[in-house]
């Protein structure tokens, strides 16, 4: 069960079993649902940006091992980065699961060799890649913080 | 009545060339036939036989080859119709492009023309989203009221209030079997409440037929739904079954080629019977291949192939009680002969599609998720389960083997 190890790498089951940042802002940081609709996962996302810095950020919901991870890791890794600097992120990691613009999985489209270095420990999901029907599993939370981002970016 | 054969399962999966399989080293254990389950070869075979010898568009050509293939659709819908009891089974049989537009031909139709502000249908917690979403759809055009019977704490329906519920009301329309809970409903008392309540009777066979024989007359159904992809036939065709003096009063759903009389510039009229239903080129071939289907479950019995899936549903819930106590739930009523072959898993701490992914690397083919019953997951307290469904070639290999993978999901995740 090699796959299924490279999937299911510690750090993911870690961040499973003891989600960093669990909970909910109360505002003016904003409030942002996301849904799986496939299997059902339901992120809410609560986020603080304060000059171009996210400040802080919180996560609510349920879901499987690879979307509380993914959404913990994610929790992790940009509190207290600029907005920029998040974007950025937010494309690497999806570069590394061959994500495209749209937004969905094409597997004929070669994942582009990115820096796993800079990703530090979300580099921990890219055995994701490898099974297609998990990668909004992994995206979920990204593709909910985007959207919160483009909220505050409209205002 | 005659007495009830068993099935021969390793005689049945000869006709099953995808169980035959191996990827990665291991064989296919098929255990997701509530979502769709596999044709066998026969029907294969009747649809590419049809298709090169006697492929043709129906009702319109006068040459022999469309004559033949529009008498193969005809006695498609003789066959459907003679196997859930249809007593007119020419003219009660609508095929459509699966069960959900069944219903959506159902509340477009039915619905549209008997429903207004001041009326009432009684749907129930347990059902799937194609017997609740066409009727909101339609409530927000007509603004009648949507009464649920629930689900009571055994996992059956609860029926305290269902004079009440039904009181008033059009229509009562229930699914025949969960497809989450594997609950069989009791539908010859639900038919004869609603019918002594002035409603008509709609049942969602999908879960059902499959496993049971259905007879809509000596039940009295109204109307009963059905999807032939999930009774080994092909995907790409629907049954809604309209009791003939309610389809003959039904006004047409979908328009255009094949469901008119007439056509002028400034109107048209609608063909009589089940064509009127019917707009544009139906699922011939698809239908060819559902006339096989019902041809083979009628050859292996429907009463054996119920009986096999009673016992190995009875297996399968003392095999994963005794050996994982409480830690692995299956959400659903407790065995008895109202508890179909549906085992909705769930684990404590770890998540549907986690389990579904440990069983995949053992080749066994469950379906985690919602299972478009999202109502009914709010109402359990769960937001997915894996669900292992049985077919007539399952075997308790399989179950064997589901148990053995369920304990290494357990252990990957504890
Ligand atoms: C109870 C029930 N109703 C309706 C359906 C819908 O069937 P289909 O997707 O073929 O339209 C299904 C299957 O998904 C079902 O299990």
């Amino acid at each position: 069960m090699a796959d299924l190890e490279e999937l299911y790498r510690e750090i993911i089951l870690d961040h499973y079993r003891n989600p960093r940042n669990r909970g909910e802002l109360d505002p003016p940081a904003i409030r942002v649902e996301g849904f799986n609709p496939l299997c059902g996962d339901e992120i809410v996302l609560s986020l603080a940006v304060t000059d171009g810095v996210v400040t802080d950020v919180k996560v609510g919901g349920s879901g499987c091992s690879i979307s509380t991870s993914s959404g913990s890791l994610m929790s992790a890794a940009v509190k207290g980065k600029t907005v920029d600097d998040v974007r950025e992120l937010l494309a690497t990691f999806k570069g590394m699961l061959s994500v495209g613009d749209e937004g969905e999985h094409d597997p004929s489209v070669e994942p582009t060799p990115v820096n796993l270095r800079s990703l530090g420990e979300l580099a921990a999901l890219q055995g994701v890649a490898k099974f297609p029907v998990r990668i909004k599993c992994a995206t979920l939370s990204w593709n909910t913080l985007a959207q919160g981002l483009d909220e505050i970016a409209a205002d | 009545m005659a007495a009830v054969t068993s099935l021969d399962v390793a005689t049945i999966r000869k006709d099953f060339p995808l169980l035959a399989q191996v990827r990665d080293g291991k064989r296919i254990t098929y255990l997701d036939s509530g979502a769709s389950a596999l044709p066998p070869h026969q029907v294969v075979a009747a649809m590419a036989t049809y298709q090169e010898t006697t492929h043709a568009n129906v009702h319109r050509g006068v040459y022999a080859t469309a004559e033949r293939a529009t008498h193969l659709y005809e006695q498609a819908r003789i066959d459907v119709g003679r196997f859930i009891g249809a007593a007119k089974p020419a003219s009660e049989i609508v095929f459509t492009k699966n069960c959900t537009e069944a219903f959506n031909l159902l509340a477009q139709s039915w619905g549209l023309a008997n429903l207004g502000p001041n009326s009432a249908i009684v749907l129930t917690e347990m059902e799937h989203h194609a017997n609740i979403v066409p009727w909101l759809q339609l409530q927000t055009r007509l603004g009648f009221e949507i009464r649920y019977l629930s689900v009571a704490e055994d996992r059956t329906l609860d029926l305290s209030n269902l004079d009440q519920l039904l009181d008033g009301a059009a229509l009562l329309s229930v699914t025949a079997t969960s497809n989450v809970l594997g609950t069989v409903n009791p539908i010859a008392e639900l038919a004869s409440a609603a019918h002594a309540a002035g409603a008509l009777i709609a049942v969602d066979g999908a879960q059902a037929v499959p496993h049971a024989s259905i007879d809509v007359s000596a039940l009295d159904l109204d109307f009963l739904a059905f999807s032939p992809h999930k009774v080994y036939g092909p995907t790409g065709i629907g049954v809604l079954y309209a009791k003939a003096e309610h389809l003959d009063a039904m006004p047409p759903f979908l328009g255009g080629g094949g469901m008119i009389k007439d056509v002028r510039l400034d109107g048209f009229l609608a063909a009589d019977g089940p064509q009127r239903f019917e707009a544009g080129t139906p699922p011939i071939a698809e239908a060819v291949g559902l006339s096989a289907a019902l041809a083979y479950v009628s050859g292996l019995g429907l009463d054996a192939i119920h009986a096999h899936h009673r016992s190995l549903t009875t297996y399968a819930l003392s095999a994963i009680a005794s050996t994982f106590g409480d830690t692995v739930k299956v959400q659903g009523p407790a065995d008895g002969p109202n508890r179909a072959g549906v085992l909705s898993l769930t684990v404590d701490g770890v998540h549907a599609h986690d389990i579904a992914q440990v069983l995949d690397t053992y080749g066994v083919c469950v379906r985690p998720g919602h299972h478009c019953a999202k109502p009914l997951m709010r109402r359990l307290g769960v937001n997915a389960t894996a669900r292992a469904s049985f077919g007539i070639y399952n075997d308790r290999d399989d179950i064997d083997l589901l148990v053995e993978a369920l304990q290494a999901t357990v252990t990957m995740f504890a």
